[in-house]
């Protein structure tokens, strides 16, 4: 797919299983929207195919279109109707009605239905996301797909979102999800790695775990600006960068110990609270496939 | 079926749920009408009031100064001059001691009487080409009224009139003015509002979720557009009654035949405002398309308010795509001189082509995709 | 009052008609400090975050920023400090000179001091290819690094960032805390908002608004004690779980 000089797409190839609940993981501008727009029949890709439970995105589109539920990046639904308007609209337009599907929506809708006649343009950014996933659902799609459900969301809403997605699941909705939180891509069965166009990675979240290539090391200290910068001097260290109240250093695999990092902290005139080994978090193995990723490209 | 009616109707729903929550656009859209046409019908009015006339009367006898007399009191003339030669008419009118000349020729009672035919000719100051011809037409309706009224012969009269007077005896603007306004109007709510609805969605984003859905290009059509179908004819049936009743004007053919060529023309705009919406992504490009597409050529090349007769020849081919032209023409043919469909059917035709055009090109310019 | 407290709040409240967006807050930030400013949609962070830059009176309460009223000096109050948000920065269709050039002339950098610096931003970011090209050209980790530069192209003494590292890539969003740092080092007040908790652990304090009231604010450390959990992920969700607003 491509936009004209820029490529938003260069030949991703993946298969989504009946029922799974996977994961596209990649920063702003990497080609998540394109591609979902390609799955939801909006856009028609400049080389390639793609099918949904047997229908053509391109040639098939009206069938498409029956089986799919979509929300968007940026929340679209009517912001002067109200929240009860809203959905009997959507419900209206596949042909069906919000009493047919209640029990699919029950649980989000619960949440909203204090505020029914509340104008949806009224709504917190929590609210609207929940909205949004109910009209989405009210005609039982057998394909979701979410464009970046939880960007701009707090944490709280994003937690419950992901809650509300695990029981969509068991429903047997095939779900795909985008999302620049690396965090969340361990609620997935699988994810996709995506980044400047190209899937990087198509793993479990167990997998890109397990398949991490190098020593880890969690740093905690008062100077973690200070940490970084010295270690950067360094060629025997590999990559250094903040990590919530630590700073991730990774080195070849058995390289280096953890007093040998400590000291030389020490001799740099920095003063550590705790050296250790740490596990990698999604977020980690993904910095390590930017790295190589920019590396060779 | 059952499926697609359910759909279209949660949409036209849904269209009525915008239109009367958006309380300021609903009021734009019923005070309009009213403020336009009173602003038209009181204010803006090339009607002729009291202009000053010179007369050249070369035959002073009893039928010539019953003709100065029926000018005069009119109402609309004031003699300023009774002129004794030729030479004079150029000089009161470059002077601007009178707007207009009437001579009339020696011997005209005899003439008159004889042959049934006498000349009488006009000369007016036209430095306001407007004006000048308003004041012409003007004379001219009384004097083939006189004509008429003195030889019981019509047909005959002694200066060609503009056919438009001749329905229009008593001499009102209103009466072009009231057409005139119904179609801007149309215009204005019809097109112009489909377009920045649909623009609007596109804008929102709503229109992405529409197109992934199971809905047809032609049901979002119908569902956007239905709506105004209703509103336009109720502005249209406002601006009917305050013709009527404010501004006298007749209604003289049927009234049937009137509201479905009104229906026709609401049709015909709204596929006009669909095929604006086609082409633009925001309700701003939506609204400037409408307002230098439709507005500026309704009101300027429509005869709304100068007169097609009067434009440069290429000008007048250009109205003749002027979807409104059609529409005016037939309003006046139906309500002013009350003739039937045998007089209307050209104009019938012409829109009704017009929106089989526009209406196609839409379907087919608008897009299932992004 | 001590000198080295650039932002001083006491008994704010902000009310549209009934509703109160703003309850009471009280908070002060030092000079220098990273303040993560932290709370659910909708807890009123937007609403605090305009009064503290000047663009909304306050209906009750003392507020100084910068050294200035918050009620009769907000006009000095928005020339004293840099604004960036992740929706609106920078002119996309306008090169990135002319972005510095226009940014640094609102706020009344003298023409030479604009050249002066608009060379060494350009120079300090590596930006020198990109000079003369639309800012709509650069890749977005490059763009946000440049609009918080520009924003403290007037050398302000406090920076608000609302949201400035919302999607984008890990790796960018470190290197744009980095540049971060720096500014502290230098003395700048930074002033944060961001959903990504992992982020708030950066701060050295931190605030947690729930219905227009501030229900936490300490070190990341001393509230991950407090709450007894984690990180700071755990801490926001119990705090805002029991939000009423909507």
């Amino acid at each position: 797919m491509s936009y004209g000089q820029t490529r938003a797409l260069k030949g991703a190839t993946f298969a989504v299983d009946e029922g799974e609940l996977f994961g596209l993981i990649g920063p702003d501008g990497a080609g998540k929207t394109t591609l979902i727009r390609i799955l939801a029949s909006l856009l028609v890709p400049s080389g390639g195919s793609a099918t949904m439970c047997g229908a053509d995105v391109v040639r098939d589109y009206q069938a498409i279109r029956q089986m799919v539920g979509y929300m968007p990046g940026r929340f679209s639904l009517y912001q002067d109707l109200t929240v009860r308007e809203n959905l009997e609209f959507f419900a209206s337009v596949f042909g069906t009605t919000v009493e047919q599907n209640y029990r699919l929506i029950e649980d989000i809708y619960k949440m909203l239905e204090p505020f029914a006649n509340r104008p949806a343009g009224k709504l917190s950014g929590g609210m609207k996301q929940k909205l949004a996933l109910s009209c989405a659902l009210i005609h039982k799609p057998k394909v979701l797909l979410l464009d970046e459900p939880t960007t701009g969301v707090d944490a709280v809403s994003r937690k419950e979102f992901w809650t509300m997605l695990r029981k969509l699941k068991n429903e047997g909705i095939t779900m795909l999800v985008s999302t620049p939180y690396m965090d969340e891509a361990a609620q997935c069965d699988r994810i996709a790695l995506i980044q400047n166009g190209d899937i990087l990675q198509i793993v479990s979240p167990k997998q890109i775990v397990d398949s991490y290539a190098y020593d880890l090391f969690g740093i905690e200290s008062k100077r973690p600006n200070a940490v970084i910068k010295a270690l950067r001097a360094d060629s025997r260290f590999q990559s250094s960068f903040l990590f919530g109240h630590e700073v991730h250093l990774s080195v070849e695999m058995r390289s280096i110990a953890v007093d040998a990092v400590e000291r030389y902290l020490l001799e740099n005139g920095i003063e550590t609270i705790a050296v250790r080994r740490i596990s990698p978090t999604i977020e980690d193995c993904f910095m390590s496939l930017m790295e190589h990723n920019n590396a060779i490209g | 079926m059952k499926r697609s009616n359910n759909s279209i109707w949660g949409f036209i729903r849904k269209e009525f749920f915008h239109i009367f929550r958006d309380k300021k656009t609903l009021l734009l859209i019923f005070g309009l009408p009213v403020a336009q046409l009173l602003l038209f019908g009181f204010v803006v009015t090339n009607e002729i009031k009291d202009a000053k006339i010179a007369v050249f009367d070369q035959s002073k006898d009893y039928l010539s100064l019953q003709l100065v007399n029926k000018l005069v009191s009119s109402g609309y003339f004031i003699l300023s001059d009774n002129l004794s030669n030729a030479s004079q008419i150029d000089e009161v009118l470059k002077a601007g001691k009178a707007q207009l000349v009437v001579s009339i020729q020696p011997n005209f009672a005899a003439e008159f009487q004889k042959q049934g035919v006498a000349s009488v000719q006009l000369n007016a100051d036209a430095s306001e080409p407007n004006t000048a011809s308003i004041l012409t037409a003007y004379a001219s309706a009384i004097i083939s009224d006189f004509a008429a009224e003195n030889s019981g012969m019509p047909q005959q009269t002694l200066v060609s009139v503009q056919s438009r007077m001749l329905y229009n005896p008593d001499l009102k603007s209103v009466f072009m003015f009231v057409p005139g306004t119904m179609a801007l109007i149309l215009m204005l709510i019809t097109a112009m509002m489909t377009s920045i609805s649909i623009a609007r969605e596109k804008e929102m984003g709503t229109m992405e979720v529409l197109l992934v859905s199971p809905l047809k290009p032609w049901q979002i059509v119908l569902g956007k557009v239905f709506p105004y179908i209703g509103l336009g004819f109720a502005n249209a049936l406002l601006i009917i009654i305050l013709g009527y009743f404010v501004f006298m004007l007749p209604m003289r053919g049927s009234m049937v035949l009137l509201l479905l060529v009104t229906l026709l023309f609401i049709i015909l705009a709204l596929s006009l405002g669909i095929l604006i919406s086609t082409v633009s992504k925001t309700q701003q490009v939506a609204m400037f398309l409408s307002m230098f597409a439709l507005l500026l050529p309704t009101i300027l090349l429509s005869g709304f308010i100068f007169p097609i007769e009067n434009m440069p020849v290429p000008l007048q081919w250009l109205s003749l795509i002027m979807p409104p032209r059609w529409f005016i023409s037939a309003l006046k043919t139906i309500m002013i001189k009350g003739e039937g469909l045998a007089f209307v059917y050209k104009e019938i035709l012409v829109m009704l082509g017009m929106t089989i055009a526009f209406l196609s090109l839409s379907i087919k310019k608008f897009k299932i995709r992004l | 009052m001590d000198s080295s407290i650039v932002i001083s709040v006491n008994k704010l409240v902000k009310k549209f008609g009934n509703f109160v967006a703003n309850d009471n807050l009280t908070f002060e930030v030092g000079s220098g400090e990273i303040f993560g400013f932290l709370g659910a949609n909708g807890a009123g962070k937007t609403t605090a975050i305009r009064i503290l830059c000047g663009l909304l009176e306050p209906t009750s309460g003392d507020i100084i920023v910068a050294g200035f009223n918050g009620y009769t000096q907000r006009d000095k109050i928005k020339a004293n400090i840099g604004y960036m948000s992740q929706k609106f920065s920078l002119y996309e269709d306008l090169t990135v000179w002319e972005n510095i050039r226009l940014f640094a002339g609102i706020y009344g950098v003298s023409r030479k001091l604009i050249q002066e610096r608009a060379n060494l931003l350009i120079e300090n970011l590596g930006l020198e290819d990109y000079r003369n090209r639309p800012v709509a050209d650069l890749p977005l980790g490059w763009k946000q690094k440049l609009a918080f530069s520009v924003a403290m192209i007037h050398k302000p003494t406090i920076i608000f960032l609302d949201e400035p590292t919302g999607g984008v890539d890990p790796i960018t969003r470190r290197r744009f805390w980095e540049m971060i740092y720096e500014a502290a080092d230098a003395g700048t007040t930074v002033f944060v908002t961001t959903h990504y908790m992992d982020e708030a652990e950066y701060c050295n304090r931190i605030s947690i608004m729930v219905d227009g009231k501030i229900v936490a604010l300490d070190t990341p450390s001393a509230l991950k004690a407090e709450y007894n959990a984690e990180s700071m992920d755990e801490v926001f969700v119990k705090l805002a779980r029991n939000s009423q607003r909507v």
